[in-house]
């Protein structure tokens, strides 16, 4: 049955088919991993200068001088990661709080309006951010006068519109008998959104939370447009600061890489499930 | 009919009033909306007509367009982005689709650490992993990378330096990054197909390859046109990689059209000139959304 034939006539067979299948997606594997395993153990190496190393890809070395030389760079790179991390954490409760209200309000509420407020939100989608990325820094820096502030860097991501797609999709599915036998009770929209929805739809809040996170944590441009002063920036902005002024110091360098990378991994391998079920939600039916 | 009729009308006494509520939950996200998205788009159309100035712009008609168009650098960055396109998302589809299906016959726990590990590089940031490439490109004889190559007797390279290398190279970071998100896009899309289909094939005596080219094939068509116009789309905006790698560099071989808009805004505040070309791209990309649908997406149905 299915797309494999399973009745190869013995299990040898089949064993031996699996095998190769095996060997060839863990060559794959190998492939797209190699730069992070790369990272990781050459990270352990000694700051000295890249012309006096040779790389190797086997683990030689464990030493964490190369960490502390690199947050020792600056007296800020603690800061860094403290700043990308207020920055994600406050992205992502505004953009699970307001997205789950407004894909609620889109999803099962019938208001004026509403499949035209959808349209246009779902337009902006299309539209490259290199359209928006000028005028925005020109709202940001000279009109509002915020550069250099947290309200810089959150602002203009306090609540997506792919965010309030998701929200609005995995409502939709909700039965409205539900919903409606709760107004027959007396809820009040908020309490049935609070007490009803909210509830039923873990998933994907967590799915908005967890991406939105991440793609805050990894952002790189709009912090690096937005900051100008060391004690501002974020850990991707302040890891390329470091690259560039260090350009020969080869495993300081991947020890920074790691410590921005890490946290995610962390998240990732402790949240998997809902990392993996994200692409799925987004797409389906895209 | 009577039956249909009352329902509606509980419906509308059930909804009644409810349209304040629906205001207040989207109120946050219309005014986000409209200040950081809306607002900016309607500021770029109007920058591009103008000679931009903190105080006091002044109007200049299609001359920023009239660069745009007249600038060799942008059409050689065009075609950069076109190059990097064709050689990344085809690459990324048949790499993404093959391992689908080889993940396919596998245990369901052997299938979800595919997945997880294959998605792995997308967590880790651009920046990062732009740093450890760096370091694989490296020209000197002792570089990761050349000392592969070495190994089967190819001369060192100057990857990122030389000017015929630095496309390839960064088209070569493309292709060994994460295929994570259509992997797993494509395995939800086989997982979707009926079984009664393979069956009906079975009891017909097909081979795995007639299965493939007579059912799979067609049934994943429409994720397949969703992964591409979104690759071409997202390869077109292309900026991060090319900027921390190469910075367009050498002689601008690696300079694609994102690239370009950012260093007209932000290397030489040529804001009306960048809005421009934005603008520009946006109507590009647009175009090509638009004929991948209308040409490939005739007998999808969504």
């Amino acid at each position: 049955m299915g797309l494999y034939n399973n009745h190869l006539g013995n299990s040898l067979l089949k064993s031996a088919r699996n095998a190769v299948i095996i060997i060839l997606l863990l060559l794959f594997a190998l492939a797209t991993l190699f730069p992070i395993y790369f990272m990781i153990i050459s990270s352990f190496g000694d700051p000295i200068e890249a012309g006096a190393v040779s790389y190797s890809i086997w683990p030689e070395k464990f030493s964490l001088e190369s960490y502390k030389f690199f947050f020792n760079y600056s007296e800020y790179s603690y800061r860094w990661l403290a700043n990308s991390l207020l920055v994600a954490t406050v992205t992502m409760v505004s953009n699970v709080v307001f997205a789950t209200m407004a894909g609620y309000a889109f999803a099962k509420i019938s208001f004026r309006g509403s499949k035209v407020l959808f349209a246009i939100l779902l337009g902006a989608m299309m539209i490259p951010y290199q359209v928006t990325q000028v005028p925005l820094y020109i709202l940001i820096v000279n009109v509002f006068d915020i550069s250099n502030t947290y309200r810089a860097l959150i602002a203009p991501s306090l609540v997506t519109v792919y965010n309030i797609f998701l929200a609005k999709q995995f409502m939709s599915s909700i039965p409205k008998e539900i919903l409606e036998s709760a107004k027959v009770e007396g809820c009040s929209q908020f309490q049935i959104l609070t007490r009803i929805v909210m509830p039923l739809s873990k998933t994907v809040m967590a799915v908005m939370a967890i991406l939105t996170f991440m793609e805050s944590w990894n952002t790189f441009f709009w912090p690096f447009l937005v900051t100008n002063t060391m004690d501002m920036q974020t850990i991707q902005v302040g890891l390329k600061n470091f690259r560039f002024a260090n350009t020969t110091y080869f495993a300081p360098m991947m020890a920074g890489a790691t410590v921005s990378a890490l946290p995610m991994f962390i998240l990732f391998f402790s949240l998997q499930k809902y990392f993996l079920e994200g692409v799925t939600v987004g797409a389906v039916k895209g | 009919m009577a039956r249909e009729a009352s329902t509606i009308k509980t419906r509308n006494r059930l909804n009644r009033g409810d349209g304040g509520w629906a205001y207040a939950f989207i109120a946050v996200a219309l005014v986000v909306y409209a200040m950081f998205t809306a607002y900016p788009v309607i500021s770029a159309f109007i920058i591009s007509f103008q000679n931009y100035q903190p105080l006091g712009s002044t109007y200049v008609g299609f001359e920023n367009y009239e660069n745009v168009f007249k600038s060799a650098l942008f059409w050689k960055a065009m075609g950069n982005t076109v190059i990097y396109t064709l050689l990344t998302v085809p690459v990324a589809l048949l790499l993404s689709f093959g391992v689908a299906i080889l993940i396919m016959p596998l245990r369901k726990w052997m299938q979800t650490s595919f997945k997880a590990i294959y998605y792995l590089p997308a967590v880790a940031s651009g920046v990062a992993l732009s740093v450890v490439w760096l370091w694989i490109f490296d020209p000197m004889q002792g570089g990761i990378l050349n000392q592969l190559l070495g190994a089967f007797g190819i001369p060192s390279q100057n990857w990122l330096g030389s000017s015929s290398t630095s496309m390839f190279s960064l088209v070569l970071m493309s292709w060994l990054s994460s295929h994570g998100t259509s992997i797993i896009i494509y395995v939800a899309a086989l997982l979707g197909i009926d079984n009664s289909y393979y069956e009906a094939a079975d009891i017909d005596g097909a081979s795995f390859l007639q299965k493939m080219w007579h059912i799979v094939i067609p049934c994943l068509k429409p994720t397949t046109l969703f992964l591409l116009v979104t690759g071409v789309i997202g390869s077109f905006q292309v900026f991060q990689n090319a900027y921390l790698m190469t910075g367009g560099g050498p002689d601008h071989s690696t300079t694609m059209v994102g690239l370009l808009i950012f260093d007209t805004a932000f290397k030489y505040f040529e804001f009306g000139d960048a809005a421009a070309q934005s603008l520009v791209l946006a109507l590009v990309i647009a175009i090509m959304a638009f004929v991948q649908f209308k040409f490939l997406g005739k007998d999808v149905e969504y």
